[in-house]
């Protein structure tokens, strides 16, 4: 057996799905199935004690979904991934395997609509403290941080506002207060950055996204790297005997498997949010071509944002790989092939005009999705971020005109002269 | 000390095809990691020798109370113990005629390594013999753990 280094295309394509051993099955087989017959009752209890790694349930376990586990841990640099029926439901249990009630977090305020929204009404539920800070501010963060602190939580790329995370830094702060830092990079994907590589420790993605990349399967997915100190102190939710698993100390039995460990066989099974396996083998198979969707996505989305930036009839564009953005500096640093392809613009005419703008295109789809291979829009004031308030919606970079494109993957020019319709529409009302 | 030099993966994969292996710091805890691996070596058909001077026997096998008491030839010796412990477990692997010393997760010592090296003995330090079996010949797979492993060959 070779032990070559192979390139992120390759492992693109192969990590996690390896032969069928029963058949010879090249392509990942889809195992549709609840359960698995045991070989005997030993096995059944020494996979149950988890003594060794076996198939019990697929609530907890099923080889399709552990294939695309794998690929992306191993895109990530991860020691390994738990996947989930969605992005939100991947993020809660991530949280909720490092948390009890009287802890407290520190977000990033640039986030996704809906994280904000489970961050501060179901951790809030659970009474887990929460402070929002400007994630460009590393001293804003140093300073949020309490003694009940366990999380420093920001996205790579912030939804919508396109601030860029300076993961080195914010990780450093967080590894200060003895805490980790868990990074949402689904709008950058393993193929843009990698923020295990940059001192983060757990990555979440909504693998509905660039991930999957066609818009067909929900699914989530979190990565461990393996390398943070569960057993520190700050941690007996994941360090001391477990009541939930017969006593075990998941840190200290599975060391760097510790926390993916007890995310699996604890939360996972008690929440129960499994990933299917056929959303599995769509979002795996979507994997295998991220590299080239990804090159097409930014140099598209490169291509627009230029378009944009150019137009008088355009307020701003927020595209961090432009000339004048406050972020190109660390987009070079962290996103050296391309800031994504999800970002904003605005429109001076406000939220009348954001509408008026989304209902002349034709061929950007208007629905509350990105990282499609089409490109897609939508206006975030009236829809994504509807449940913020108004001074939520400054922090989170989103003003009335603020419209979101996810550029796809089509034609360059072909988008640019939809969005010229659009932008002539304007004129013409 | 440089630890990849220890964790290579062909000098693990040669040092798993030799299946007597004798558990240094094996617990009779069902929740230890020491524990865990036994059983899952035992189960994946290694005759695992336990050595703990303060059991009688762990796992259904007798217990030594030490590396030079167990009869017959060890192959790998698996050491769960403190890193201060290693360097005098490393003296008795090289007397026993050991052919691996193979030092758990956190389990690091320098002058441990140094000392089997010295006679003649392959060295893994830091790594879970458990982990690596299931990596190259196991599931580990199933769990979605990252194995590392690319290949197009039919295998298990």
């Amino acid at each position: 057996m070779s032990d070559r280094e192979f390139g992120f295309a390759t492992r693109t394509v192969h990590a996690g799905c390896r032969p069928d051993p029963t058949t010879g099955a090249r392509a990942l087989p889809i195992y549709q199935t609840t359960s698995y017959v045991f070989e005997d009752t030993e096995s059944a209890a020494a996979y149950f004690n988890l003594q060794e790694y076996g198939n019990t349930y697929s609530r907890i376990v099923n080889p399709t979904v552990a294939a695309f586990e794998e690929r992306i841990a191993n895109l990530d640099g991860g020691a390994g991934a738990v996947a989930f029926a969605s992005g939100l439901a991947a993020q809660v249990a991530a949280l909720f395997t490092l948390l009890r009630p009287g802890d407290h977090i520190v977000a990033s305020s640039a986030l996704y609509g809906g994280t904000i929204t489970q961050l501060k009404h179901v951790l809030g539920k659970l009474s887990v403290g929460l402070d929002f800070v400007d994630p460009d501010d590393p001293e804003a963060w140093r300073a949020a941080i309490t003694d009940d602190t366990k999380l420093l939580f920001a996205e790579t790329i912030g939804n919508p506002g396109g601030n860029i995370l300076d993961i080195e830094k914010v990780a450093e702060i967080a590894h200060a207060s003895e805490c980790p830092l868990m990074v949402d990079n689904t709008f950058a994907t393993p193929y843009l950055c990698k923020p295990l590589d940059w001192g983060a420790d757990i990555v979440v993605y909504s693998a509905t996204k660039f991930l999957g990349g066609h818009g067909t399967s929900l699914g989530g997915v979190v990565v461990d790297s393996g390398n943070f100190n569960w057993s520190n102190g700050r941690f007996p939710v994941v360090a001391e005997p477990s009541s939930a698993y017969h006593g075990l100390a998941f840190h200290e039995t599975f060391g760097v498997y510790g926390y993916l460990m007890k995310l699996r066989a604890e939360t996972l099974r008690d929440l129960g949010a499994a990933l299917s396996p056929f959303n599995a083998f769509l979002l795996a198979q979507g994997v295998e071509t991220l590299p080239l969707r990804m090159r097409q996505h930014v140099s598209n989305a490169q291509a627009v944002a230029k378009y944009l930036s150019s137009d008088k009839r355009v307020e701003s564009v927020s595209y961090p790989s432009l000339a004048g953005s406050a972020y190109r500096n660390l987009a070079e640093k962290y996103l050296p092939e391309g800031a994504g392809s999800v970002f904003c613009f605005n429109l001076p005419g406000g939220r009348e005009d954001g509408l008026h703008f989304i209902e002349s295109l034709s061929l950007f789809s208007h629905l509350a999705n990105v990282g499609d291979a089409k490109s897609l829009v939508i206006h975030p004031a009236s829809t994504t971020h509807r449940q913020l308030s108004d001074e939520e919606l400054v922090a989170a970079g989103i003003g009335p005109g603020t419209v979101r494109l996810s550029v796809g993957i089509e034609d360059a020019d072909d988008l640019i002269w939809d969005l010229e319709h659009g932008l002539n529409a304007l004129e013409s009302k | 000390m440089h630890l990849p030099d220890y964790q290579q993966p062909e000098v693990i994969r040669r040092v798993l095809t030799r299946r007597r292996v004798a558990i240094v710091g094996l617990s009779g805890n069902e929740l230890r990691a020491s524990n865990f691996v036994g059983r899952y070596l035992l189960r994946n058909g290694y005759d695992v020798i336990p050595v703990n001077p303060r059991e009688d026997s762990i796992l259904g096998r007798k217990s030594y109370a030490s590396l030079a008491e167990i009869p017959g030839s060890v192959d790998t010796v698996d050491v769960f113990r403190r890193p201060n412990a290693v360097p005098e477990i490393a003296r008795e692997a090289v007397s026993i005629g050991a052919e691996c010393l193979w030092l758990q997760f956190g389990v690091i010592s320098e002058e441990g390594a140094e000392i089997a090296q010295s006679g003649g003995l392959d060295i893994v330090m830091d790594r879970c013999m458990k982990v690596e079996h299931a990596r190259y010949l196991g599931r580990m797979h199933w769990l979605g753990f990252n194995t590392g492993r690319i290949t197009a060959l039919r295998g298990i």
